[in-house]
């Protein structure tokens, strides 16, 4: 596998969770419990639609075959996609998206900060860029976390119910391809072993302070993702999200 | 007594023929308050709702640059809301209370966000014509003569500049398009331009305690002088976009140098505002939704918050 074609697939899975993570929030827009939570989950949708545009216009760069940010979103297919299944599980009640939002923020931090010294230019002033942004919204998800957790027996049980949901989609966070090890190598991107004991460290105890257990899965974790097998709703994500590009495919917007 | 309060109310109106500003703490005739209350809270609930026919475009606009602007404005608007929310506030009452008389059916809001978003040229026209006739009402009410208010539209003003600029851009791409796309332009112009002229309230013929209102100058123009601005404004913009007004009667009178509409339908309008439009049911239900689907989510931050000084106490 060429740099290129390595680069290619970790700017696509980057910008996929950045954009289908958006999306959901995006959601939301209008019908959170209180105008400040409206604002707050619109502020990280519009962090992760603007990092997906990066993300993507610097993917279809690297591939050369003139694709640009809008190609990549709207005109690729379910397969096509290398978001992680936790990203586009669905925004359930407050408390799941939440769960959702907490879990991922840990990883895209801790990832954050390790690209912020990758040796690839891109990603080094991307990570640096967005590290700033994904603190915002770790602060704002692990606050919510503690809230929903200690605040009343029906908010915990709530975020309870989402975390036993949720947990089984951690595991292939951490999941390493091929491309990982090519970039590796260069010292373009961290190991992700790195970066999952770095979530084991953190995690696992704010859910404690949080007064919310880990569900024993009887050792099942989903994966799926980096082969492009998602669960099932990633294809009504993108039905909505791509119908109208897809029905005028010459149009300009 | 009697006399105090009429002298009271003498140099309140002096105040306000002067061009001074009234600000929270300061004295006030009952009904201005009242008024002002009714008025900005309207406002407020108008951003909210008006949140809705915007945010179901949001999962579908058609690039990712649309979806940000388009993500960026719904929450412009919903600082709008809690902007206005806390001017309201400085009148002596609560949010919660205003939401509740939202809810409870006892506030109103702009009747335009019953129409539906039928396409995506909506989000252009919403941004145009609404935004637009927005600005025009607001630019007029940041003249007014409560402080906080006028404060309040000087600031949002300026963002609806924005999202009205927008809007147009979309509407004027769509046009400029596809035959598909010019055709979605048009229809879009051709849904909202009767509620985007309605918009402005009730014609002057027709409309009720305004005396007071500008004596006061909670305004300080009419709704049918505010409504010439809009189409004065409006009507050049349709044309240079190639889009047609859908009104047989429109005209320019090159004397007075304004665009003259035909008859405005106010049926529909007063069956709108009455709870008879296409989707007065549909947002009642989604903020009441939202209401009853937060309460669980406000007493857990109220219960943790409650919890947390305590321990802060124990902890001293
Ligand atoms: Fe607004
Ligand atoms: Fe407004
Ligand atoms: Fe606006």
């Amino acid at each position: 596998m060429s740099t290129e074609e390595a680069l290619f697939q970790y700017l696509i899975r980057l910008g996929d969770n950045a954009l289908i993570l958006g999306q959901r929030l995006g959601e939301w827009c209008g019908h959170a419990h209180q105008l400040e939570s409206d604002i707050a989950l619109t502020n990280v949708a519009l962090d992760q639609i603007g990092q997906a545009r990066n993300l993507l216009t610097e993917a279809g760069r690297i591939e050369g075959k003139g694709r640009t940010e809008d190609d990549l979103a709207f005109f690729r297919s379910e397969m096509e996609f290398r978001n992680n299944l936790l990203v586009e599980q669905d925004n359930g009640d407050f408390a799941q998206t939440i769960a959702r939002q907490y879990l991922f923020d840990v990883f895209q931090f801790h990832l954050l900060t390790e690209l912020s010294r990758s040796s690839n230019e891109f990603l080094e002033a991307f990570a640096k860029k967005s590290l700033k942004e994904v603190s915002y919204h770790r602060k704002l998800s692990s606050d919510w976390m503690l809230r929903l957790g200690d605040g009343t027996e029906e908010s915990h049980n709530r975020l309870q119910q989402a975390i036993d949901i949720l947990w089984p989609y951690t595991a292939e966070l951490f999941e390493m391809t091929e491309a990982d090890k090519v970039l590796m190598e260069l010292d373009m991107v961290p190991d992700l072993k790195l970066i999952e004991q770095k979530w084991q460290a953190e995690v696992p105890s704010h859910l404690e302070e949080s007064r919310i257990r880990i569900p024993d899965t009887k050792g099942y974790m989903a994966r799926g993702s980096r082969d492009g097998h998602h669960t099932e709703y990633l294809g009504y994500i993108l039905a909505e999200m791509q119908a109208l590009p897809r029905s005028m495919p010459e149009a300009k917007w | 007594m009697t006399t105090d309060i009429k002298e009271m109310e003498r140099r309140f109106q002096e105040k306000i023929d002067s061009g001074l500003k009234i600000e929270a703490k300061e004295w006030m005739p009952e009904n201005y308050r009242k008024q002002l209350i009714r008025m900005i809270s309207q406002h407020a609930h108008s951003e909210i709702v008006g949140m809705l026919p915007e945010g179901n475009w949001i999962t579908r606009a058609p690039s990712l640059r649309r979806k940000a602007v388009l993500l960026a404005k719904v929450q412009d608007e919903a600082g709008h809301g809690l902007y206005l929310y806390s001017a309201a506030e400085t009148l002596g009452i609560d949010r919660q209370t205003m939401i509740n008389q939202l809810l409870e059916g006892k506030a109103k809001y702009s009747s335009i966000f019953n129409y539906p978003t039928l396409s995506w040229a909506d989000i252009g026209a919403i941004g145009w014509l609404v935004d637009g006739a927005a600005i025009v009402n607001q630019t007029m009410l940041a003249r007014g003569s409560y402080g906080p208010y006028s404060r309040a539209m000087v600031r949002i003003c300026k963002e609806e500049s924005f999202h009205n600029r927008q809007g147009y851009e979309i509407i004027y791409g769509l046009a400029n398009g596809s035959p598909e796309q010019k055709q979605m332009a048009q229809d879009a112009l051709n849904r909202w331009w009767w509620p985007s002229i309605q918009m402005l309230g009730p014609s002057d013929a027709q409309s009720k305690n305004s005396e007071e209102t500008m004596r006061w100058k909670i305004k300080v123009e009419s709704n049918d002088t505010v409504r010439q601005r809009f189409i004065d404004r409006t009507v050049p913009q349709a044309h240079a976009a190639g889009l047609s007004i859908p009104d047989p009667d429109l005209k320019f009178n090159e004397e007075s140098g304004h665009w003259e509409i035909g008859e405005i339908e106010w049926t529909e309008f007063y069956q709108v505002i009455k709870g008879h439009g296409p989707c007065n049911h549909k947002r009642m239900q989604a903020r009441q939704k939202a209401e009853n689907e937060g309460k669980w989510v406000r007493e857990a931050a109220a219960a943790y918050a409650k919890k947390q000084k305590s321990r802060q106490q124990i902890a001293a």
